[in-house]
């Protein structure tokens, strides 16, 4: 039962373990050159595993910023987590608080999209799923840290291999994935040029949130199509 | 050479972890305490996945040279096919070939 609900969310995270370790080995070959010992980078990936924030907490760390700043700026690429935590409310009604706990630990962005997928296919959202989703993501993550930790001595340039491109890639293929949904488009230019306005004017991380924060307005605003109405609504 | 683990480097990993474990949870916490929600406010959660995970996107067409850009470009049209890794490789092959065979 627990067992087959957890292999069948091994199989759906599987390909998102391939494309998901370059970012592993992106993130520890990253903090060993900004100075990071691989007991600290592979803590980091343990217990915060959001790499886009683990790869802003290292470059700020390196600035001899105060804490409480590098901090707040993992909290700021961090903020979409909270709208994710809002959104799958209704697909995990059935497990316990506990279980519930565990399960939002492990949420990142494909976890997401996965439980997303999941509950609009209407298939059952069980603990053994979730856990086959997020433990069979969590564990390679952190040994992809401890790889690039040990390769990060070995690439001189990350650029050269072409390692930069591969996350804004990765982001784009997820952003086309959900383009059957109401307002995509417009949500989607409101939030590039958003995004690309802050980085210019208002600077890293902040684009992040002030591009997510437009873009969400901009569907909000948009007129209400009565066919997607009351889909979030508890039981 | 440098010890295992600093303080200073503990306080923002642990601190970090904090912040991060709290996004994760405050959504939910936030929804449970509304019985439904205003269509408005769900047209904008519906937008959450897009709007966000374009901002790690667009910025790296203007930031990360000509190639990344175009790279962008490429896998934006190519994204209409293909999806997952295919879709990376086709990014980072246009990116790689402009780097070394052309800039």
């Amino acid at each position: 039962m627990f067992i087959d609900d957890f292999k069948a969310g091994l199989r759906r995270i599987a390909p998102i373990i391939v494309s998901a370790a370059p970012f592993g080995v992106l993130f520890g070959a990253v903090a060993v050159q900004h100075g990071m010992s691989v007991g600290e980078a592979v803590l980091m990936s343990g217990v915060i595993y959001a790499g886009a924030s683990q790869l802003v907490g290292i470059n700020l760390f390196d600035q001899h910023l105060p804490a409480w700043v590098v901090i707040l700026s993992i909290l700021a690429v961090n903020f979409r987590h909270i709208l994710y935590s809002a959104a799958i409310a209704r697909h995990i009604d059935p497990l316990t608080p506990w279980q519930k706990a565990v399960n939002f630990f492990l949420l990142t962005d494909p976890h997401y999209a996965e439980i997303e997928r999941q509950a609009h296919a209407g298939e059952p959202v069980t603990f053994g799923w979730v856990m086959g989703l997020g433990i069979g993501l969590y564990i390679p993550w952190m040994a992809m840290t401890y790889a690039g930790c040990v390769l990060g001595a070995f690439i001189g340039d990350p650029k050269s291999i072409g390692l930069d491109v591969l996350l804004p890639v990765y982001f784009l293929g997820l952003v086309m994935g959900f383009r059957k949904r109401p307002n995509w488009l417009p949500v989607v230019i409101a939030s590039s040029l958003a995004s690309m306005a802050a980085i210019k004017f208002v600077g890293s991380p902040w684009h992040v949130s002030i591009g997510a924060v437009v873009g969400i307005l901009v569907a909000a605003l948009m007129p209400v199509q009565p066919d997607t109405r009351s889909e979030i609504e508890e039981r | 050479m440098e010890s295992l683990f600093r303080p200073d480097m503990l306080l923002i990993i642990l601190g970090g972890a904090v912040a991060t474990y709290l996004t994760r949870i405050a959504g939910y916490v936030m929804i449970k305490r509304f019985k439904t929600i205003p269509p408005r406010v769900e047209a904008g959660l519906n937008a959450v996945p897009a709007a966000v995970l374009t901002t790690l996107v667009a910025p790296a067409a203007l930031t990360g040279g000509l190639e990344t850009a175009i790279a962008l470009l490429v896998a934006l049209l190519a994204g209409l096919r293909v999806s997952g890794l295919t879709l990376i490789a086709i990014g980072w092959a246009v990116a790689m070939a402009i780097r070394h065979f052309i800039l």
